[in-house]
């Protein structure tokens, strides 16, 4: 290939996409065969391939942004723990600690080194959420980490002996599915090995001994063409804060963001101190969050890797939620942490002088529900009886408004979740959805509409008390609007008699009750008033906003026959 | 193979295909598609090949037809009216989909919007458990109650989706009794019919498209036959699937939603029929045309099968972007890789082709029919594998000029390469595409692809496969004769065939009951076979059984073939364990295995296959004349032998690099290759080892 370098350019390439195809491969093979329903149904995983230095060459795209580039951290942690030299063909590491993998114990993180004719050419690492990890089970009640679960150190899962068993009975013994995690464990390790194996075939093909040029080409590229987006922005310092419902009490996160030259950089200083509750979020999963909702609006297209995401740092004060320090509990650092990209958003939003989305629902809303005898607070005697189950089902809020589109309804952002189907839901227990329907009035009114939450009505066939572990937020502070957009509905929690629950932690629906999920709706964008009266009258028609809400915030006044009374809405839209 | 004559239709997008088999004789005619009225276009195209040929309307003895009808009503939202009729409560699941984003990082991202608007959902009450239970019973007077409104609206066709259907369909039954009664007028389709599945956005969605596309197909078909009979043809018509098999008029008229993909199932059909004539037991189909690429993997003559689909999705190509329908077809992979994709350059200085594509009008820049964008096509006419003098038989003018500049212009200009490495990075940019798209989608059916044997089809195949193969490192490529009207021959080679699924929840364990599941499934073979004998009342048939498996708590099933007599739990944890195996490399000991669902396919016995003939002696034969063509690798250019197919024979070697043209396409043979026409006329790629 030397004296041919534009062919070698074009080869290049060529390899370069055959990276972004074996890891979304090794990506796949770990969905396909994991356990936990946040693996299999919300692709809760990540996969990527580094070069002998531990540089990221290429990220699958999955369904989490929270391993954007704490999975890339996590192999530096291993290196710096187990130099490359050290490595042997057969070693497969790993580890599931909160700080140095991607946030919470139930992630655990797997690094396989490669060989090709015993020399050290690359690293796969992968990440996948397992399905229980011991300690309280998943929720954020916990006060301390040790409370959280079984904690793995950075570690050898197996070398060119075998898997270490002395591992592997620890870790059965501490989990309530061990038969479940164990094959997860497994699976990890085989997902890193198909990795390795299609590397060895592409280098086979290619002729290369060495990753170093193909490394270059892709780290120097992508760092070129996330500096070239950066540029379009303007230099300068931009600020937002949010405020968010916390566990017991609201959390002020705020971010200063300094774009410069040579990239971008986020300091969460001012930001509130730890929870006392499992929402706090270790560094390396704020880094992946801010990184994802940065790259969203500023270099969607741009690949994950070492070259841009290195261009994107943050960095926070010691005593604050978004830099929590061991032993703070995290295992749901995620409903601290979805909260973001709106923060990154409404920084950019300065930057940019709007052109970018309203505020949305951002955590997930899920329905993580479980009956019987110590899974539900209440008299032994009358749980005695009721049937044992355990279901998490993920459910969305509304989308922010966006420029020159309403938001979307009952969709995730920024998790790239799958819902699941309500008859599998009532498959594997007995419980009972008797609505899940659009809520009416929950977009936030703007010239572009938010989009809408939506309400699930939740029932217990098994004449029992149930349990619920909540973990929401944007019910005291809703989504907010922007660009004169109005706010999203805020959230609610409640039960069928009136009583309303609290947004996190662990609760009980007594025997008979309903159980009322009603998420919130995104922030609108821009001023209602300026929204396209054909508009507002198709939302009434089809029901997605009432005729009342349609006056009273849009000045669209709508007869008893669908019509637009034009004479009545100019004169209300002309009174403001 | 029968005496009379036999013709098969297929409409596609710009050409209607029609092939008459007369014995061992196959004789075909294109005509233009006539999308406002498709009868018309087929009407033409068999009067036409009946009068060069000389066939009486009354001499035939089958017609088999496939249109892409349906798929284009719904890509084009000109279904019918449709109203979902559905559980209280859950008249937004069809909007709400999955809930989540197929583009990760596009906020400004769209959903497709569903066929059915929300105004037109209407919730019943009713309700029926998770187990078939009666929670709540269905309100006759509300269903009744909602036919004005149906009417105001000029409703003519309805979905009925209530939950867990597939346990009981006795409230949708009764839901449609209510709508006979007082609305027969009305079109209906239940969605514990047309999909009887548990997951009710994907079997809501069926519905929905089925009921979509019913009025328009009923109407097609009744105009078709009714022009055929008035033209004299008393034989029968059957419709092609999705699956790959025949079927009645009548059950098409039911299930429109199942004739979707028919095209592209013919030409899978060919494939395979090819691999059983020639022996080869690992086969990849690779049918490129103008604006995509199908792949399709063939195992021991027998094409892969699967239950999902997408329809008209809206980032094209983009998974998860359509509408899922969960219908029987052959499982393949279609990307937008054709010779009309379009190429550029990306924020990273990367080429990108496809999926757009410049279709046939305008067309390639080289066209000269005012396109000025660089496709394939263009890139290939550069590098010297398509002949300016023998392009389309010589029928149309092609100019190297305009594809010099668009490529210049898209690529050469904004990377600095000239337009020879330009074009080469294009073409290696489509096959590379192409490749991980065929390695993705082997992977998820835990599938291998090196040492297949490549059947090449379709117009730009031949031109890339040899490339492609070496990217698969694939050591054998076919180029079979008729490539240009393959989907076609393919329904001529396809059996009658009737699928059946059903979502019943076994665990295979000591409660395994046996005689229960026999019966169960005995039920399923009587209700298959009752649309099977309709079409062939006398012909053997094969029972193809599997069941949708999994380890208790995982997410994914695994599909499973299954033995067609009685079963053990014991057996079925085993197979489910090899086959477990095989696609993740190990299976999990102490694991409970559960059943969710069975699927039969029973179908006529394949047309006695006749083997192919051995070649004849090696002849090297002469080139008819030479040009100059870049190497894909070194993009060096070289003078080239060129060969034409209709000169060649059997036994006939050909060296490569060498191109061998025929009217509707070339073969390009790379250097690695050598070919080699066999016993039935097909080109043989054999790579030779380095």
């Amino acid at each position: 290939m030397i004296g041919n370098e534009p062919l070698s350019f074009i080869r290049q390439q060529i390899m370069w996409d055959r990276l972004i195809a074996i890891v979304e491969e090794q990506a796949q093979t770990l969905i396909r065969t994991g356990f936990s329903t946040s693996t299999r149904e919300a692709g809760d995983v990540s996969a990527g391939v580094f070069d002998v230095r531990g540089r990221m060459l290429a990220q699958a795209v999955t369904g989490t942004p929270g391993h954007v580039n704490s999975m890339a951290r996590a192999v530096r942690h291993f290196i710096d723990k187990f130099p490359t030299q050290t490595m042997r063909p057969g070693d497969v590491f790993l580890t599931n600690d909160p700080w140095k993998g991607t946030g919470h114990l139930h992630d655990f993180t797997f690094v396989t080194p490669v060989f090709r004719q015993d020399r050290f050419v690359a690293m796969f690492a992968c990440t996948s959420h397992v399905v229980d990890i011991g300690g309280r089970g998943i929720g954020p009640d916990a006060r301390q980490v040790y409370e959280e679960g079984i904690y793995i150190p950075l570690m050898r899962f197996a070398t060119a002996a075998g898997v270490d068993e002395t591992l592997v009975e620890i870790v059965k013994v501490n989990v309530r599915e061990p038969v479940q995690v164990i094959g997860d464990l497994y699976s990890l390790a085989a997902c890193n090995e198909v990795g390795g194996r299609r590397l060895l075939q592409m280098m086979d093909e290619f002729e290369i001994e060495s990753l170093d040029r193909l490394a270059h080409h892709i780290v120097e590229r992508s760092r070129s063409a996330m500096l070239e987006a950066v540029a379009k922005l303007p230099e300068g310092i931009f600020r937002n804060r949010m405020r968010i419902d916390g566990y017991d009490k609201p959390i002020d996160l705020v971010a200063t963001m300094t774009i410069g030259n040579a990239g971008i950089h986020v300091d969460f200083t001012g930001t509130s101190g730890p929870s006392a509750f499992g929402i706090n979020v270790p560094m390396c999963y704020t880094e992946a969050y801010s990184a994802f909702g940065i790259k969203c609006i500023v270099a969607p297209k741009v690949p994950n890797n070492e070259g841009s995401l290195s261009l994107i740092t943050a960095s926070a004060p010691e005593n604050c939620i978004l830099n929590a320090k061991h032993p703070l509990p995290v295992a749901t650092r995620h409903v601290t942490g979805q909260m973001l990209p709106d923060l990154m958003i409404g920084c950019l939003h300065e930057a940019l002088k709007g052109h970018v989305p309203a505020e949305g629902t951002s955590c997930l809303w899920n329905l993580f529900a479980m009956g019987g005898p110590g899974r539900v607070d209440g008299d032994p005697a009358e749980l005695a009886n009721a049937a044992v189950f355990d279901v998490m089902s993920f459910h969305s809020g509304g989308t922010g408004a966006r420029p020159g589109k309403d938001g979307l309804s009952a969709t995730a952002f920024p998790s790239g979740v799958r819902n699941v189907p309500v008859e599998v839901t009532e498959a594997l227990s007995p419980i009972l959805i008797r609505q899940k329907e659009y809520r009416v009035d929950s977009g936030g009114a703007g010239e572009f509409r938010g989009g809408l939450g939506q309400v699930m009505e939740v029932v217990s066939l098994d004449p029992a008390p149930f349990g619920i572990s909540a973990n929401y937020d944007r019910i005291q502070f809703p989504p907010r609007g922007r660009d004169g957009g109005e706010d999203g509905m805020a959230g609610a929690l409640r039960l069928g008699s009136g009583r309303h629950l609290r947004g996190k932690g662990q609760q009980t629906v007594p025997t008979g009750e309903t159980l009322f999920i009603e998420m919130p709706g995104g922030g609108g964008l821009g001023d209602p008033l300026k929204r396209d009266p054909a508009r507002v009258l198709e939302d009434v028609r089809i029901g997605l906003v009432s005729r009342e809400a349609a006056a009273s915030a849009y000045g669209v006044i709508i007869g008893n026959d669908l019509a637009i009374d034009w004479e009545a809405t100019r004169a209300r839209r002309r009174a403001g | 193979m029968s005496e009379r004559p036999r013709l098969a239709v297929d409409i596609g997008g710009t050409f209607t295909d029609c092939v008459l088999e007369h014995g061992a004789r196959r004789f075909s005619r294109k005509v233009l598609t006539t999308p406002a009225a498709p009868e018309e276009g087929v009407l033409a195209g068999i009067d036409l090949l009946l009068a060069e040929r000389g066939v009486p309307s009354g001499d035939l003895a089958l017609i088999i037809h496939g249109t892409t009808l349906a798929t284009n009503a719904i890509i084009e939202r000109k279904g019918a009216q449709t109203a979902l009729l559905v559980t209280r409560g859950f008249r937004d699941s069809i909007e709400m989909a999955y809930e989540n984003r197929f583009e990760q990082y596009d906020a400004f991202m769209e959903k497709p919007p569903p066929l059915v608007p929300r105004h037109l959902r209407l919730g019943v009450p009713e309700r029926i458990g998770a187990r078939g239970q009666v929670v709540e019973a269905l309100d006759e007077a509300a269903v009744a109650a909602l036919i004005p409104q149906l009417r105001a609206a000029q409703v003519t066709s309805v979905a009925i989706g209530f939950l867990h259907s597939y346990a009981n369909s006795a409230h949708e039954l009764q839901a449609r009794a209510v709508l006979g009664r007082i609305a027969p007028e009305l079109s209906v389709t239940l969605s514990s019919e047309v999909c009887p599945e548990m997951r009710e956005y994907e079997r809501w969605s069926t519905a929905c498209a089925n009921a979509y596309v019913q009025p328009l197909m009923g109407r097609y078909l009744k105009r078709l036959e009714d022009e055929l009979r008035r033209r004299g043809f008393h034989c029968p018509m059957f419709l092609m699937t999705s699956a790959g098999g025949l079927t009645t008029v009548e059950i098409a008229r039911r299930f429109p939603i199942r004739l979707v993909e028919s095209g592209p199932a013919g030409g899978a059909i060919l494939a395979t029929r090819i691999a059983a004539e020639c022996g080869y037991d690992r086969v990849l189909s690779f049918d490129m045309g103008g604006t995509t690429a199908k792949i399709c993997l063939i195992d021991d003559s027998r094409p892969q099968f699967s239950r999902t689909f997408e329809v008209a999705r809206q980032y094209r190509f983009l998974k998860g972007s359509g509408i899922p329908i969960r219908i029987p077809v052959i499982e393949m992979v279609e990307i937008g890789a054709g010779g009309g994709s379009l190429a550029a350059t990306d924020q990273l200085a990367r080429i990108q082709v496809g999926p757009e594509s410049a279709g046939s009008e305008p067309g390639p820049a080289c066209y000269g029919r005012g396109g000025n964008g660089a496709t394939v096509t263009d890139a290939d006419l550069l590098l010297g594998r398509i002949l300016l003098e023998r392009f389309a038989g010589g029928t149309l003018a092609l100019y190297p000029e305009a594809s010099r500049q668009a490529v210049a212009a898209a690529v050469g200009g904004p990377l600095g390469l000239d337009e020879i490495r330009a074009a080469l990075g294009i073409s290696e940019v489509v096959e590379e595409n192409m490749a991980n798209a065929a390695r993705v989608h082997a992977v998820e059916r835990g599938k291998e692809l090196g040492r297949r044997t490549m059947i090449a089809f379709g117009g730009a195949a031949p031109l890339h496969a040899a490339r492609l193969a070496e990217k698969l490192d694939i050591a054998t490529v076919v180029v079979p004769t008729a490539a240009g009207v393959g989907s076609a021959v393919g329904f001529l080679l396809a059996p009658v065939a009737f699928e059946i699924v059903r979502s019943r929840y076994v665990r295979l364990d000591a409660s395994f009951d046996a005689a229960a599941v026999d019966a169960f499934r005995g039920e399923m073979r009587d209700e298959a076979e009752a649309v099977v004998r309709r079409a062939a009342p006398e012909a053997p048939l094969i029972e193809s059984w599997t069941a949708d498996m999994r380890y208790r708590g995982q997410g994914h099933d695994l599909t499973v073939a299954i033995p067609s007599g009685p079963l053990d739990a014991g057996e079925l944890v085993r197979l489910f364990e090899v086959q477990y195996s095989l696609q993740f490399g190990r299976s999990i000991p102490d694991l409970e295995v559960e059943v969710m669902s069975w699927a039969l396919r029973l179908a006529t016995t394949d047309l006695p296959v006749a083997a192919c003939p051995p070649t004849p002696t090696r002849r090297t034969v002469a080139p008819v004349g030479s040009a100059r063509v870049a190497d894909p690798v070194s993009g060096e250019f070289a003078e080239v032998p060129v060969y034409r197919r209709v000169e060649l024979v059997p036994g006939d070697v050909v060296a490569g690099p060498a191109l061998i043209v025929e009217d509707e396409t070339t073969t390009l043979v790379t250097g690695r290759f050598t070919a080699r026409i066999n016993g039935l006329g097909h080109i043989v790629l054999g790579r030779r080892d380095p």
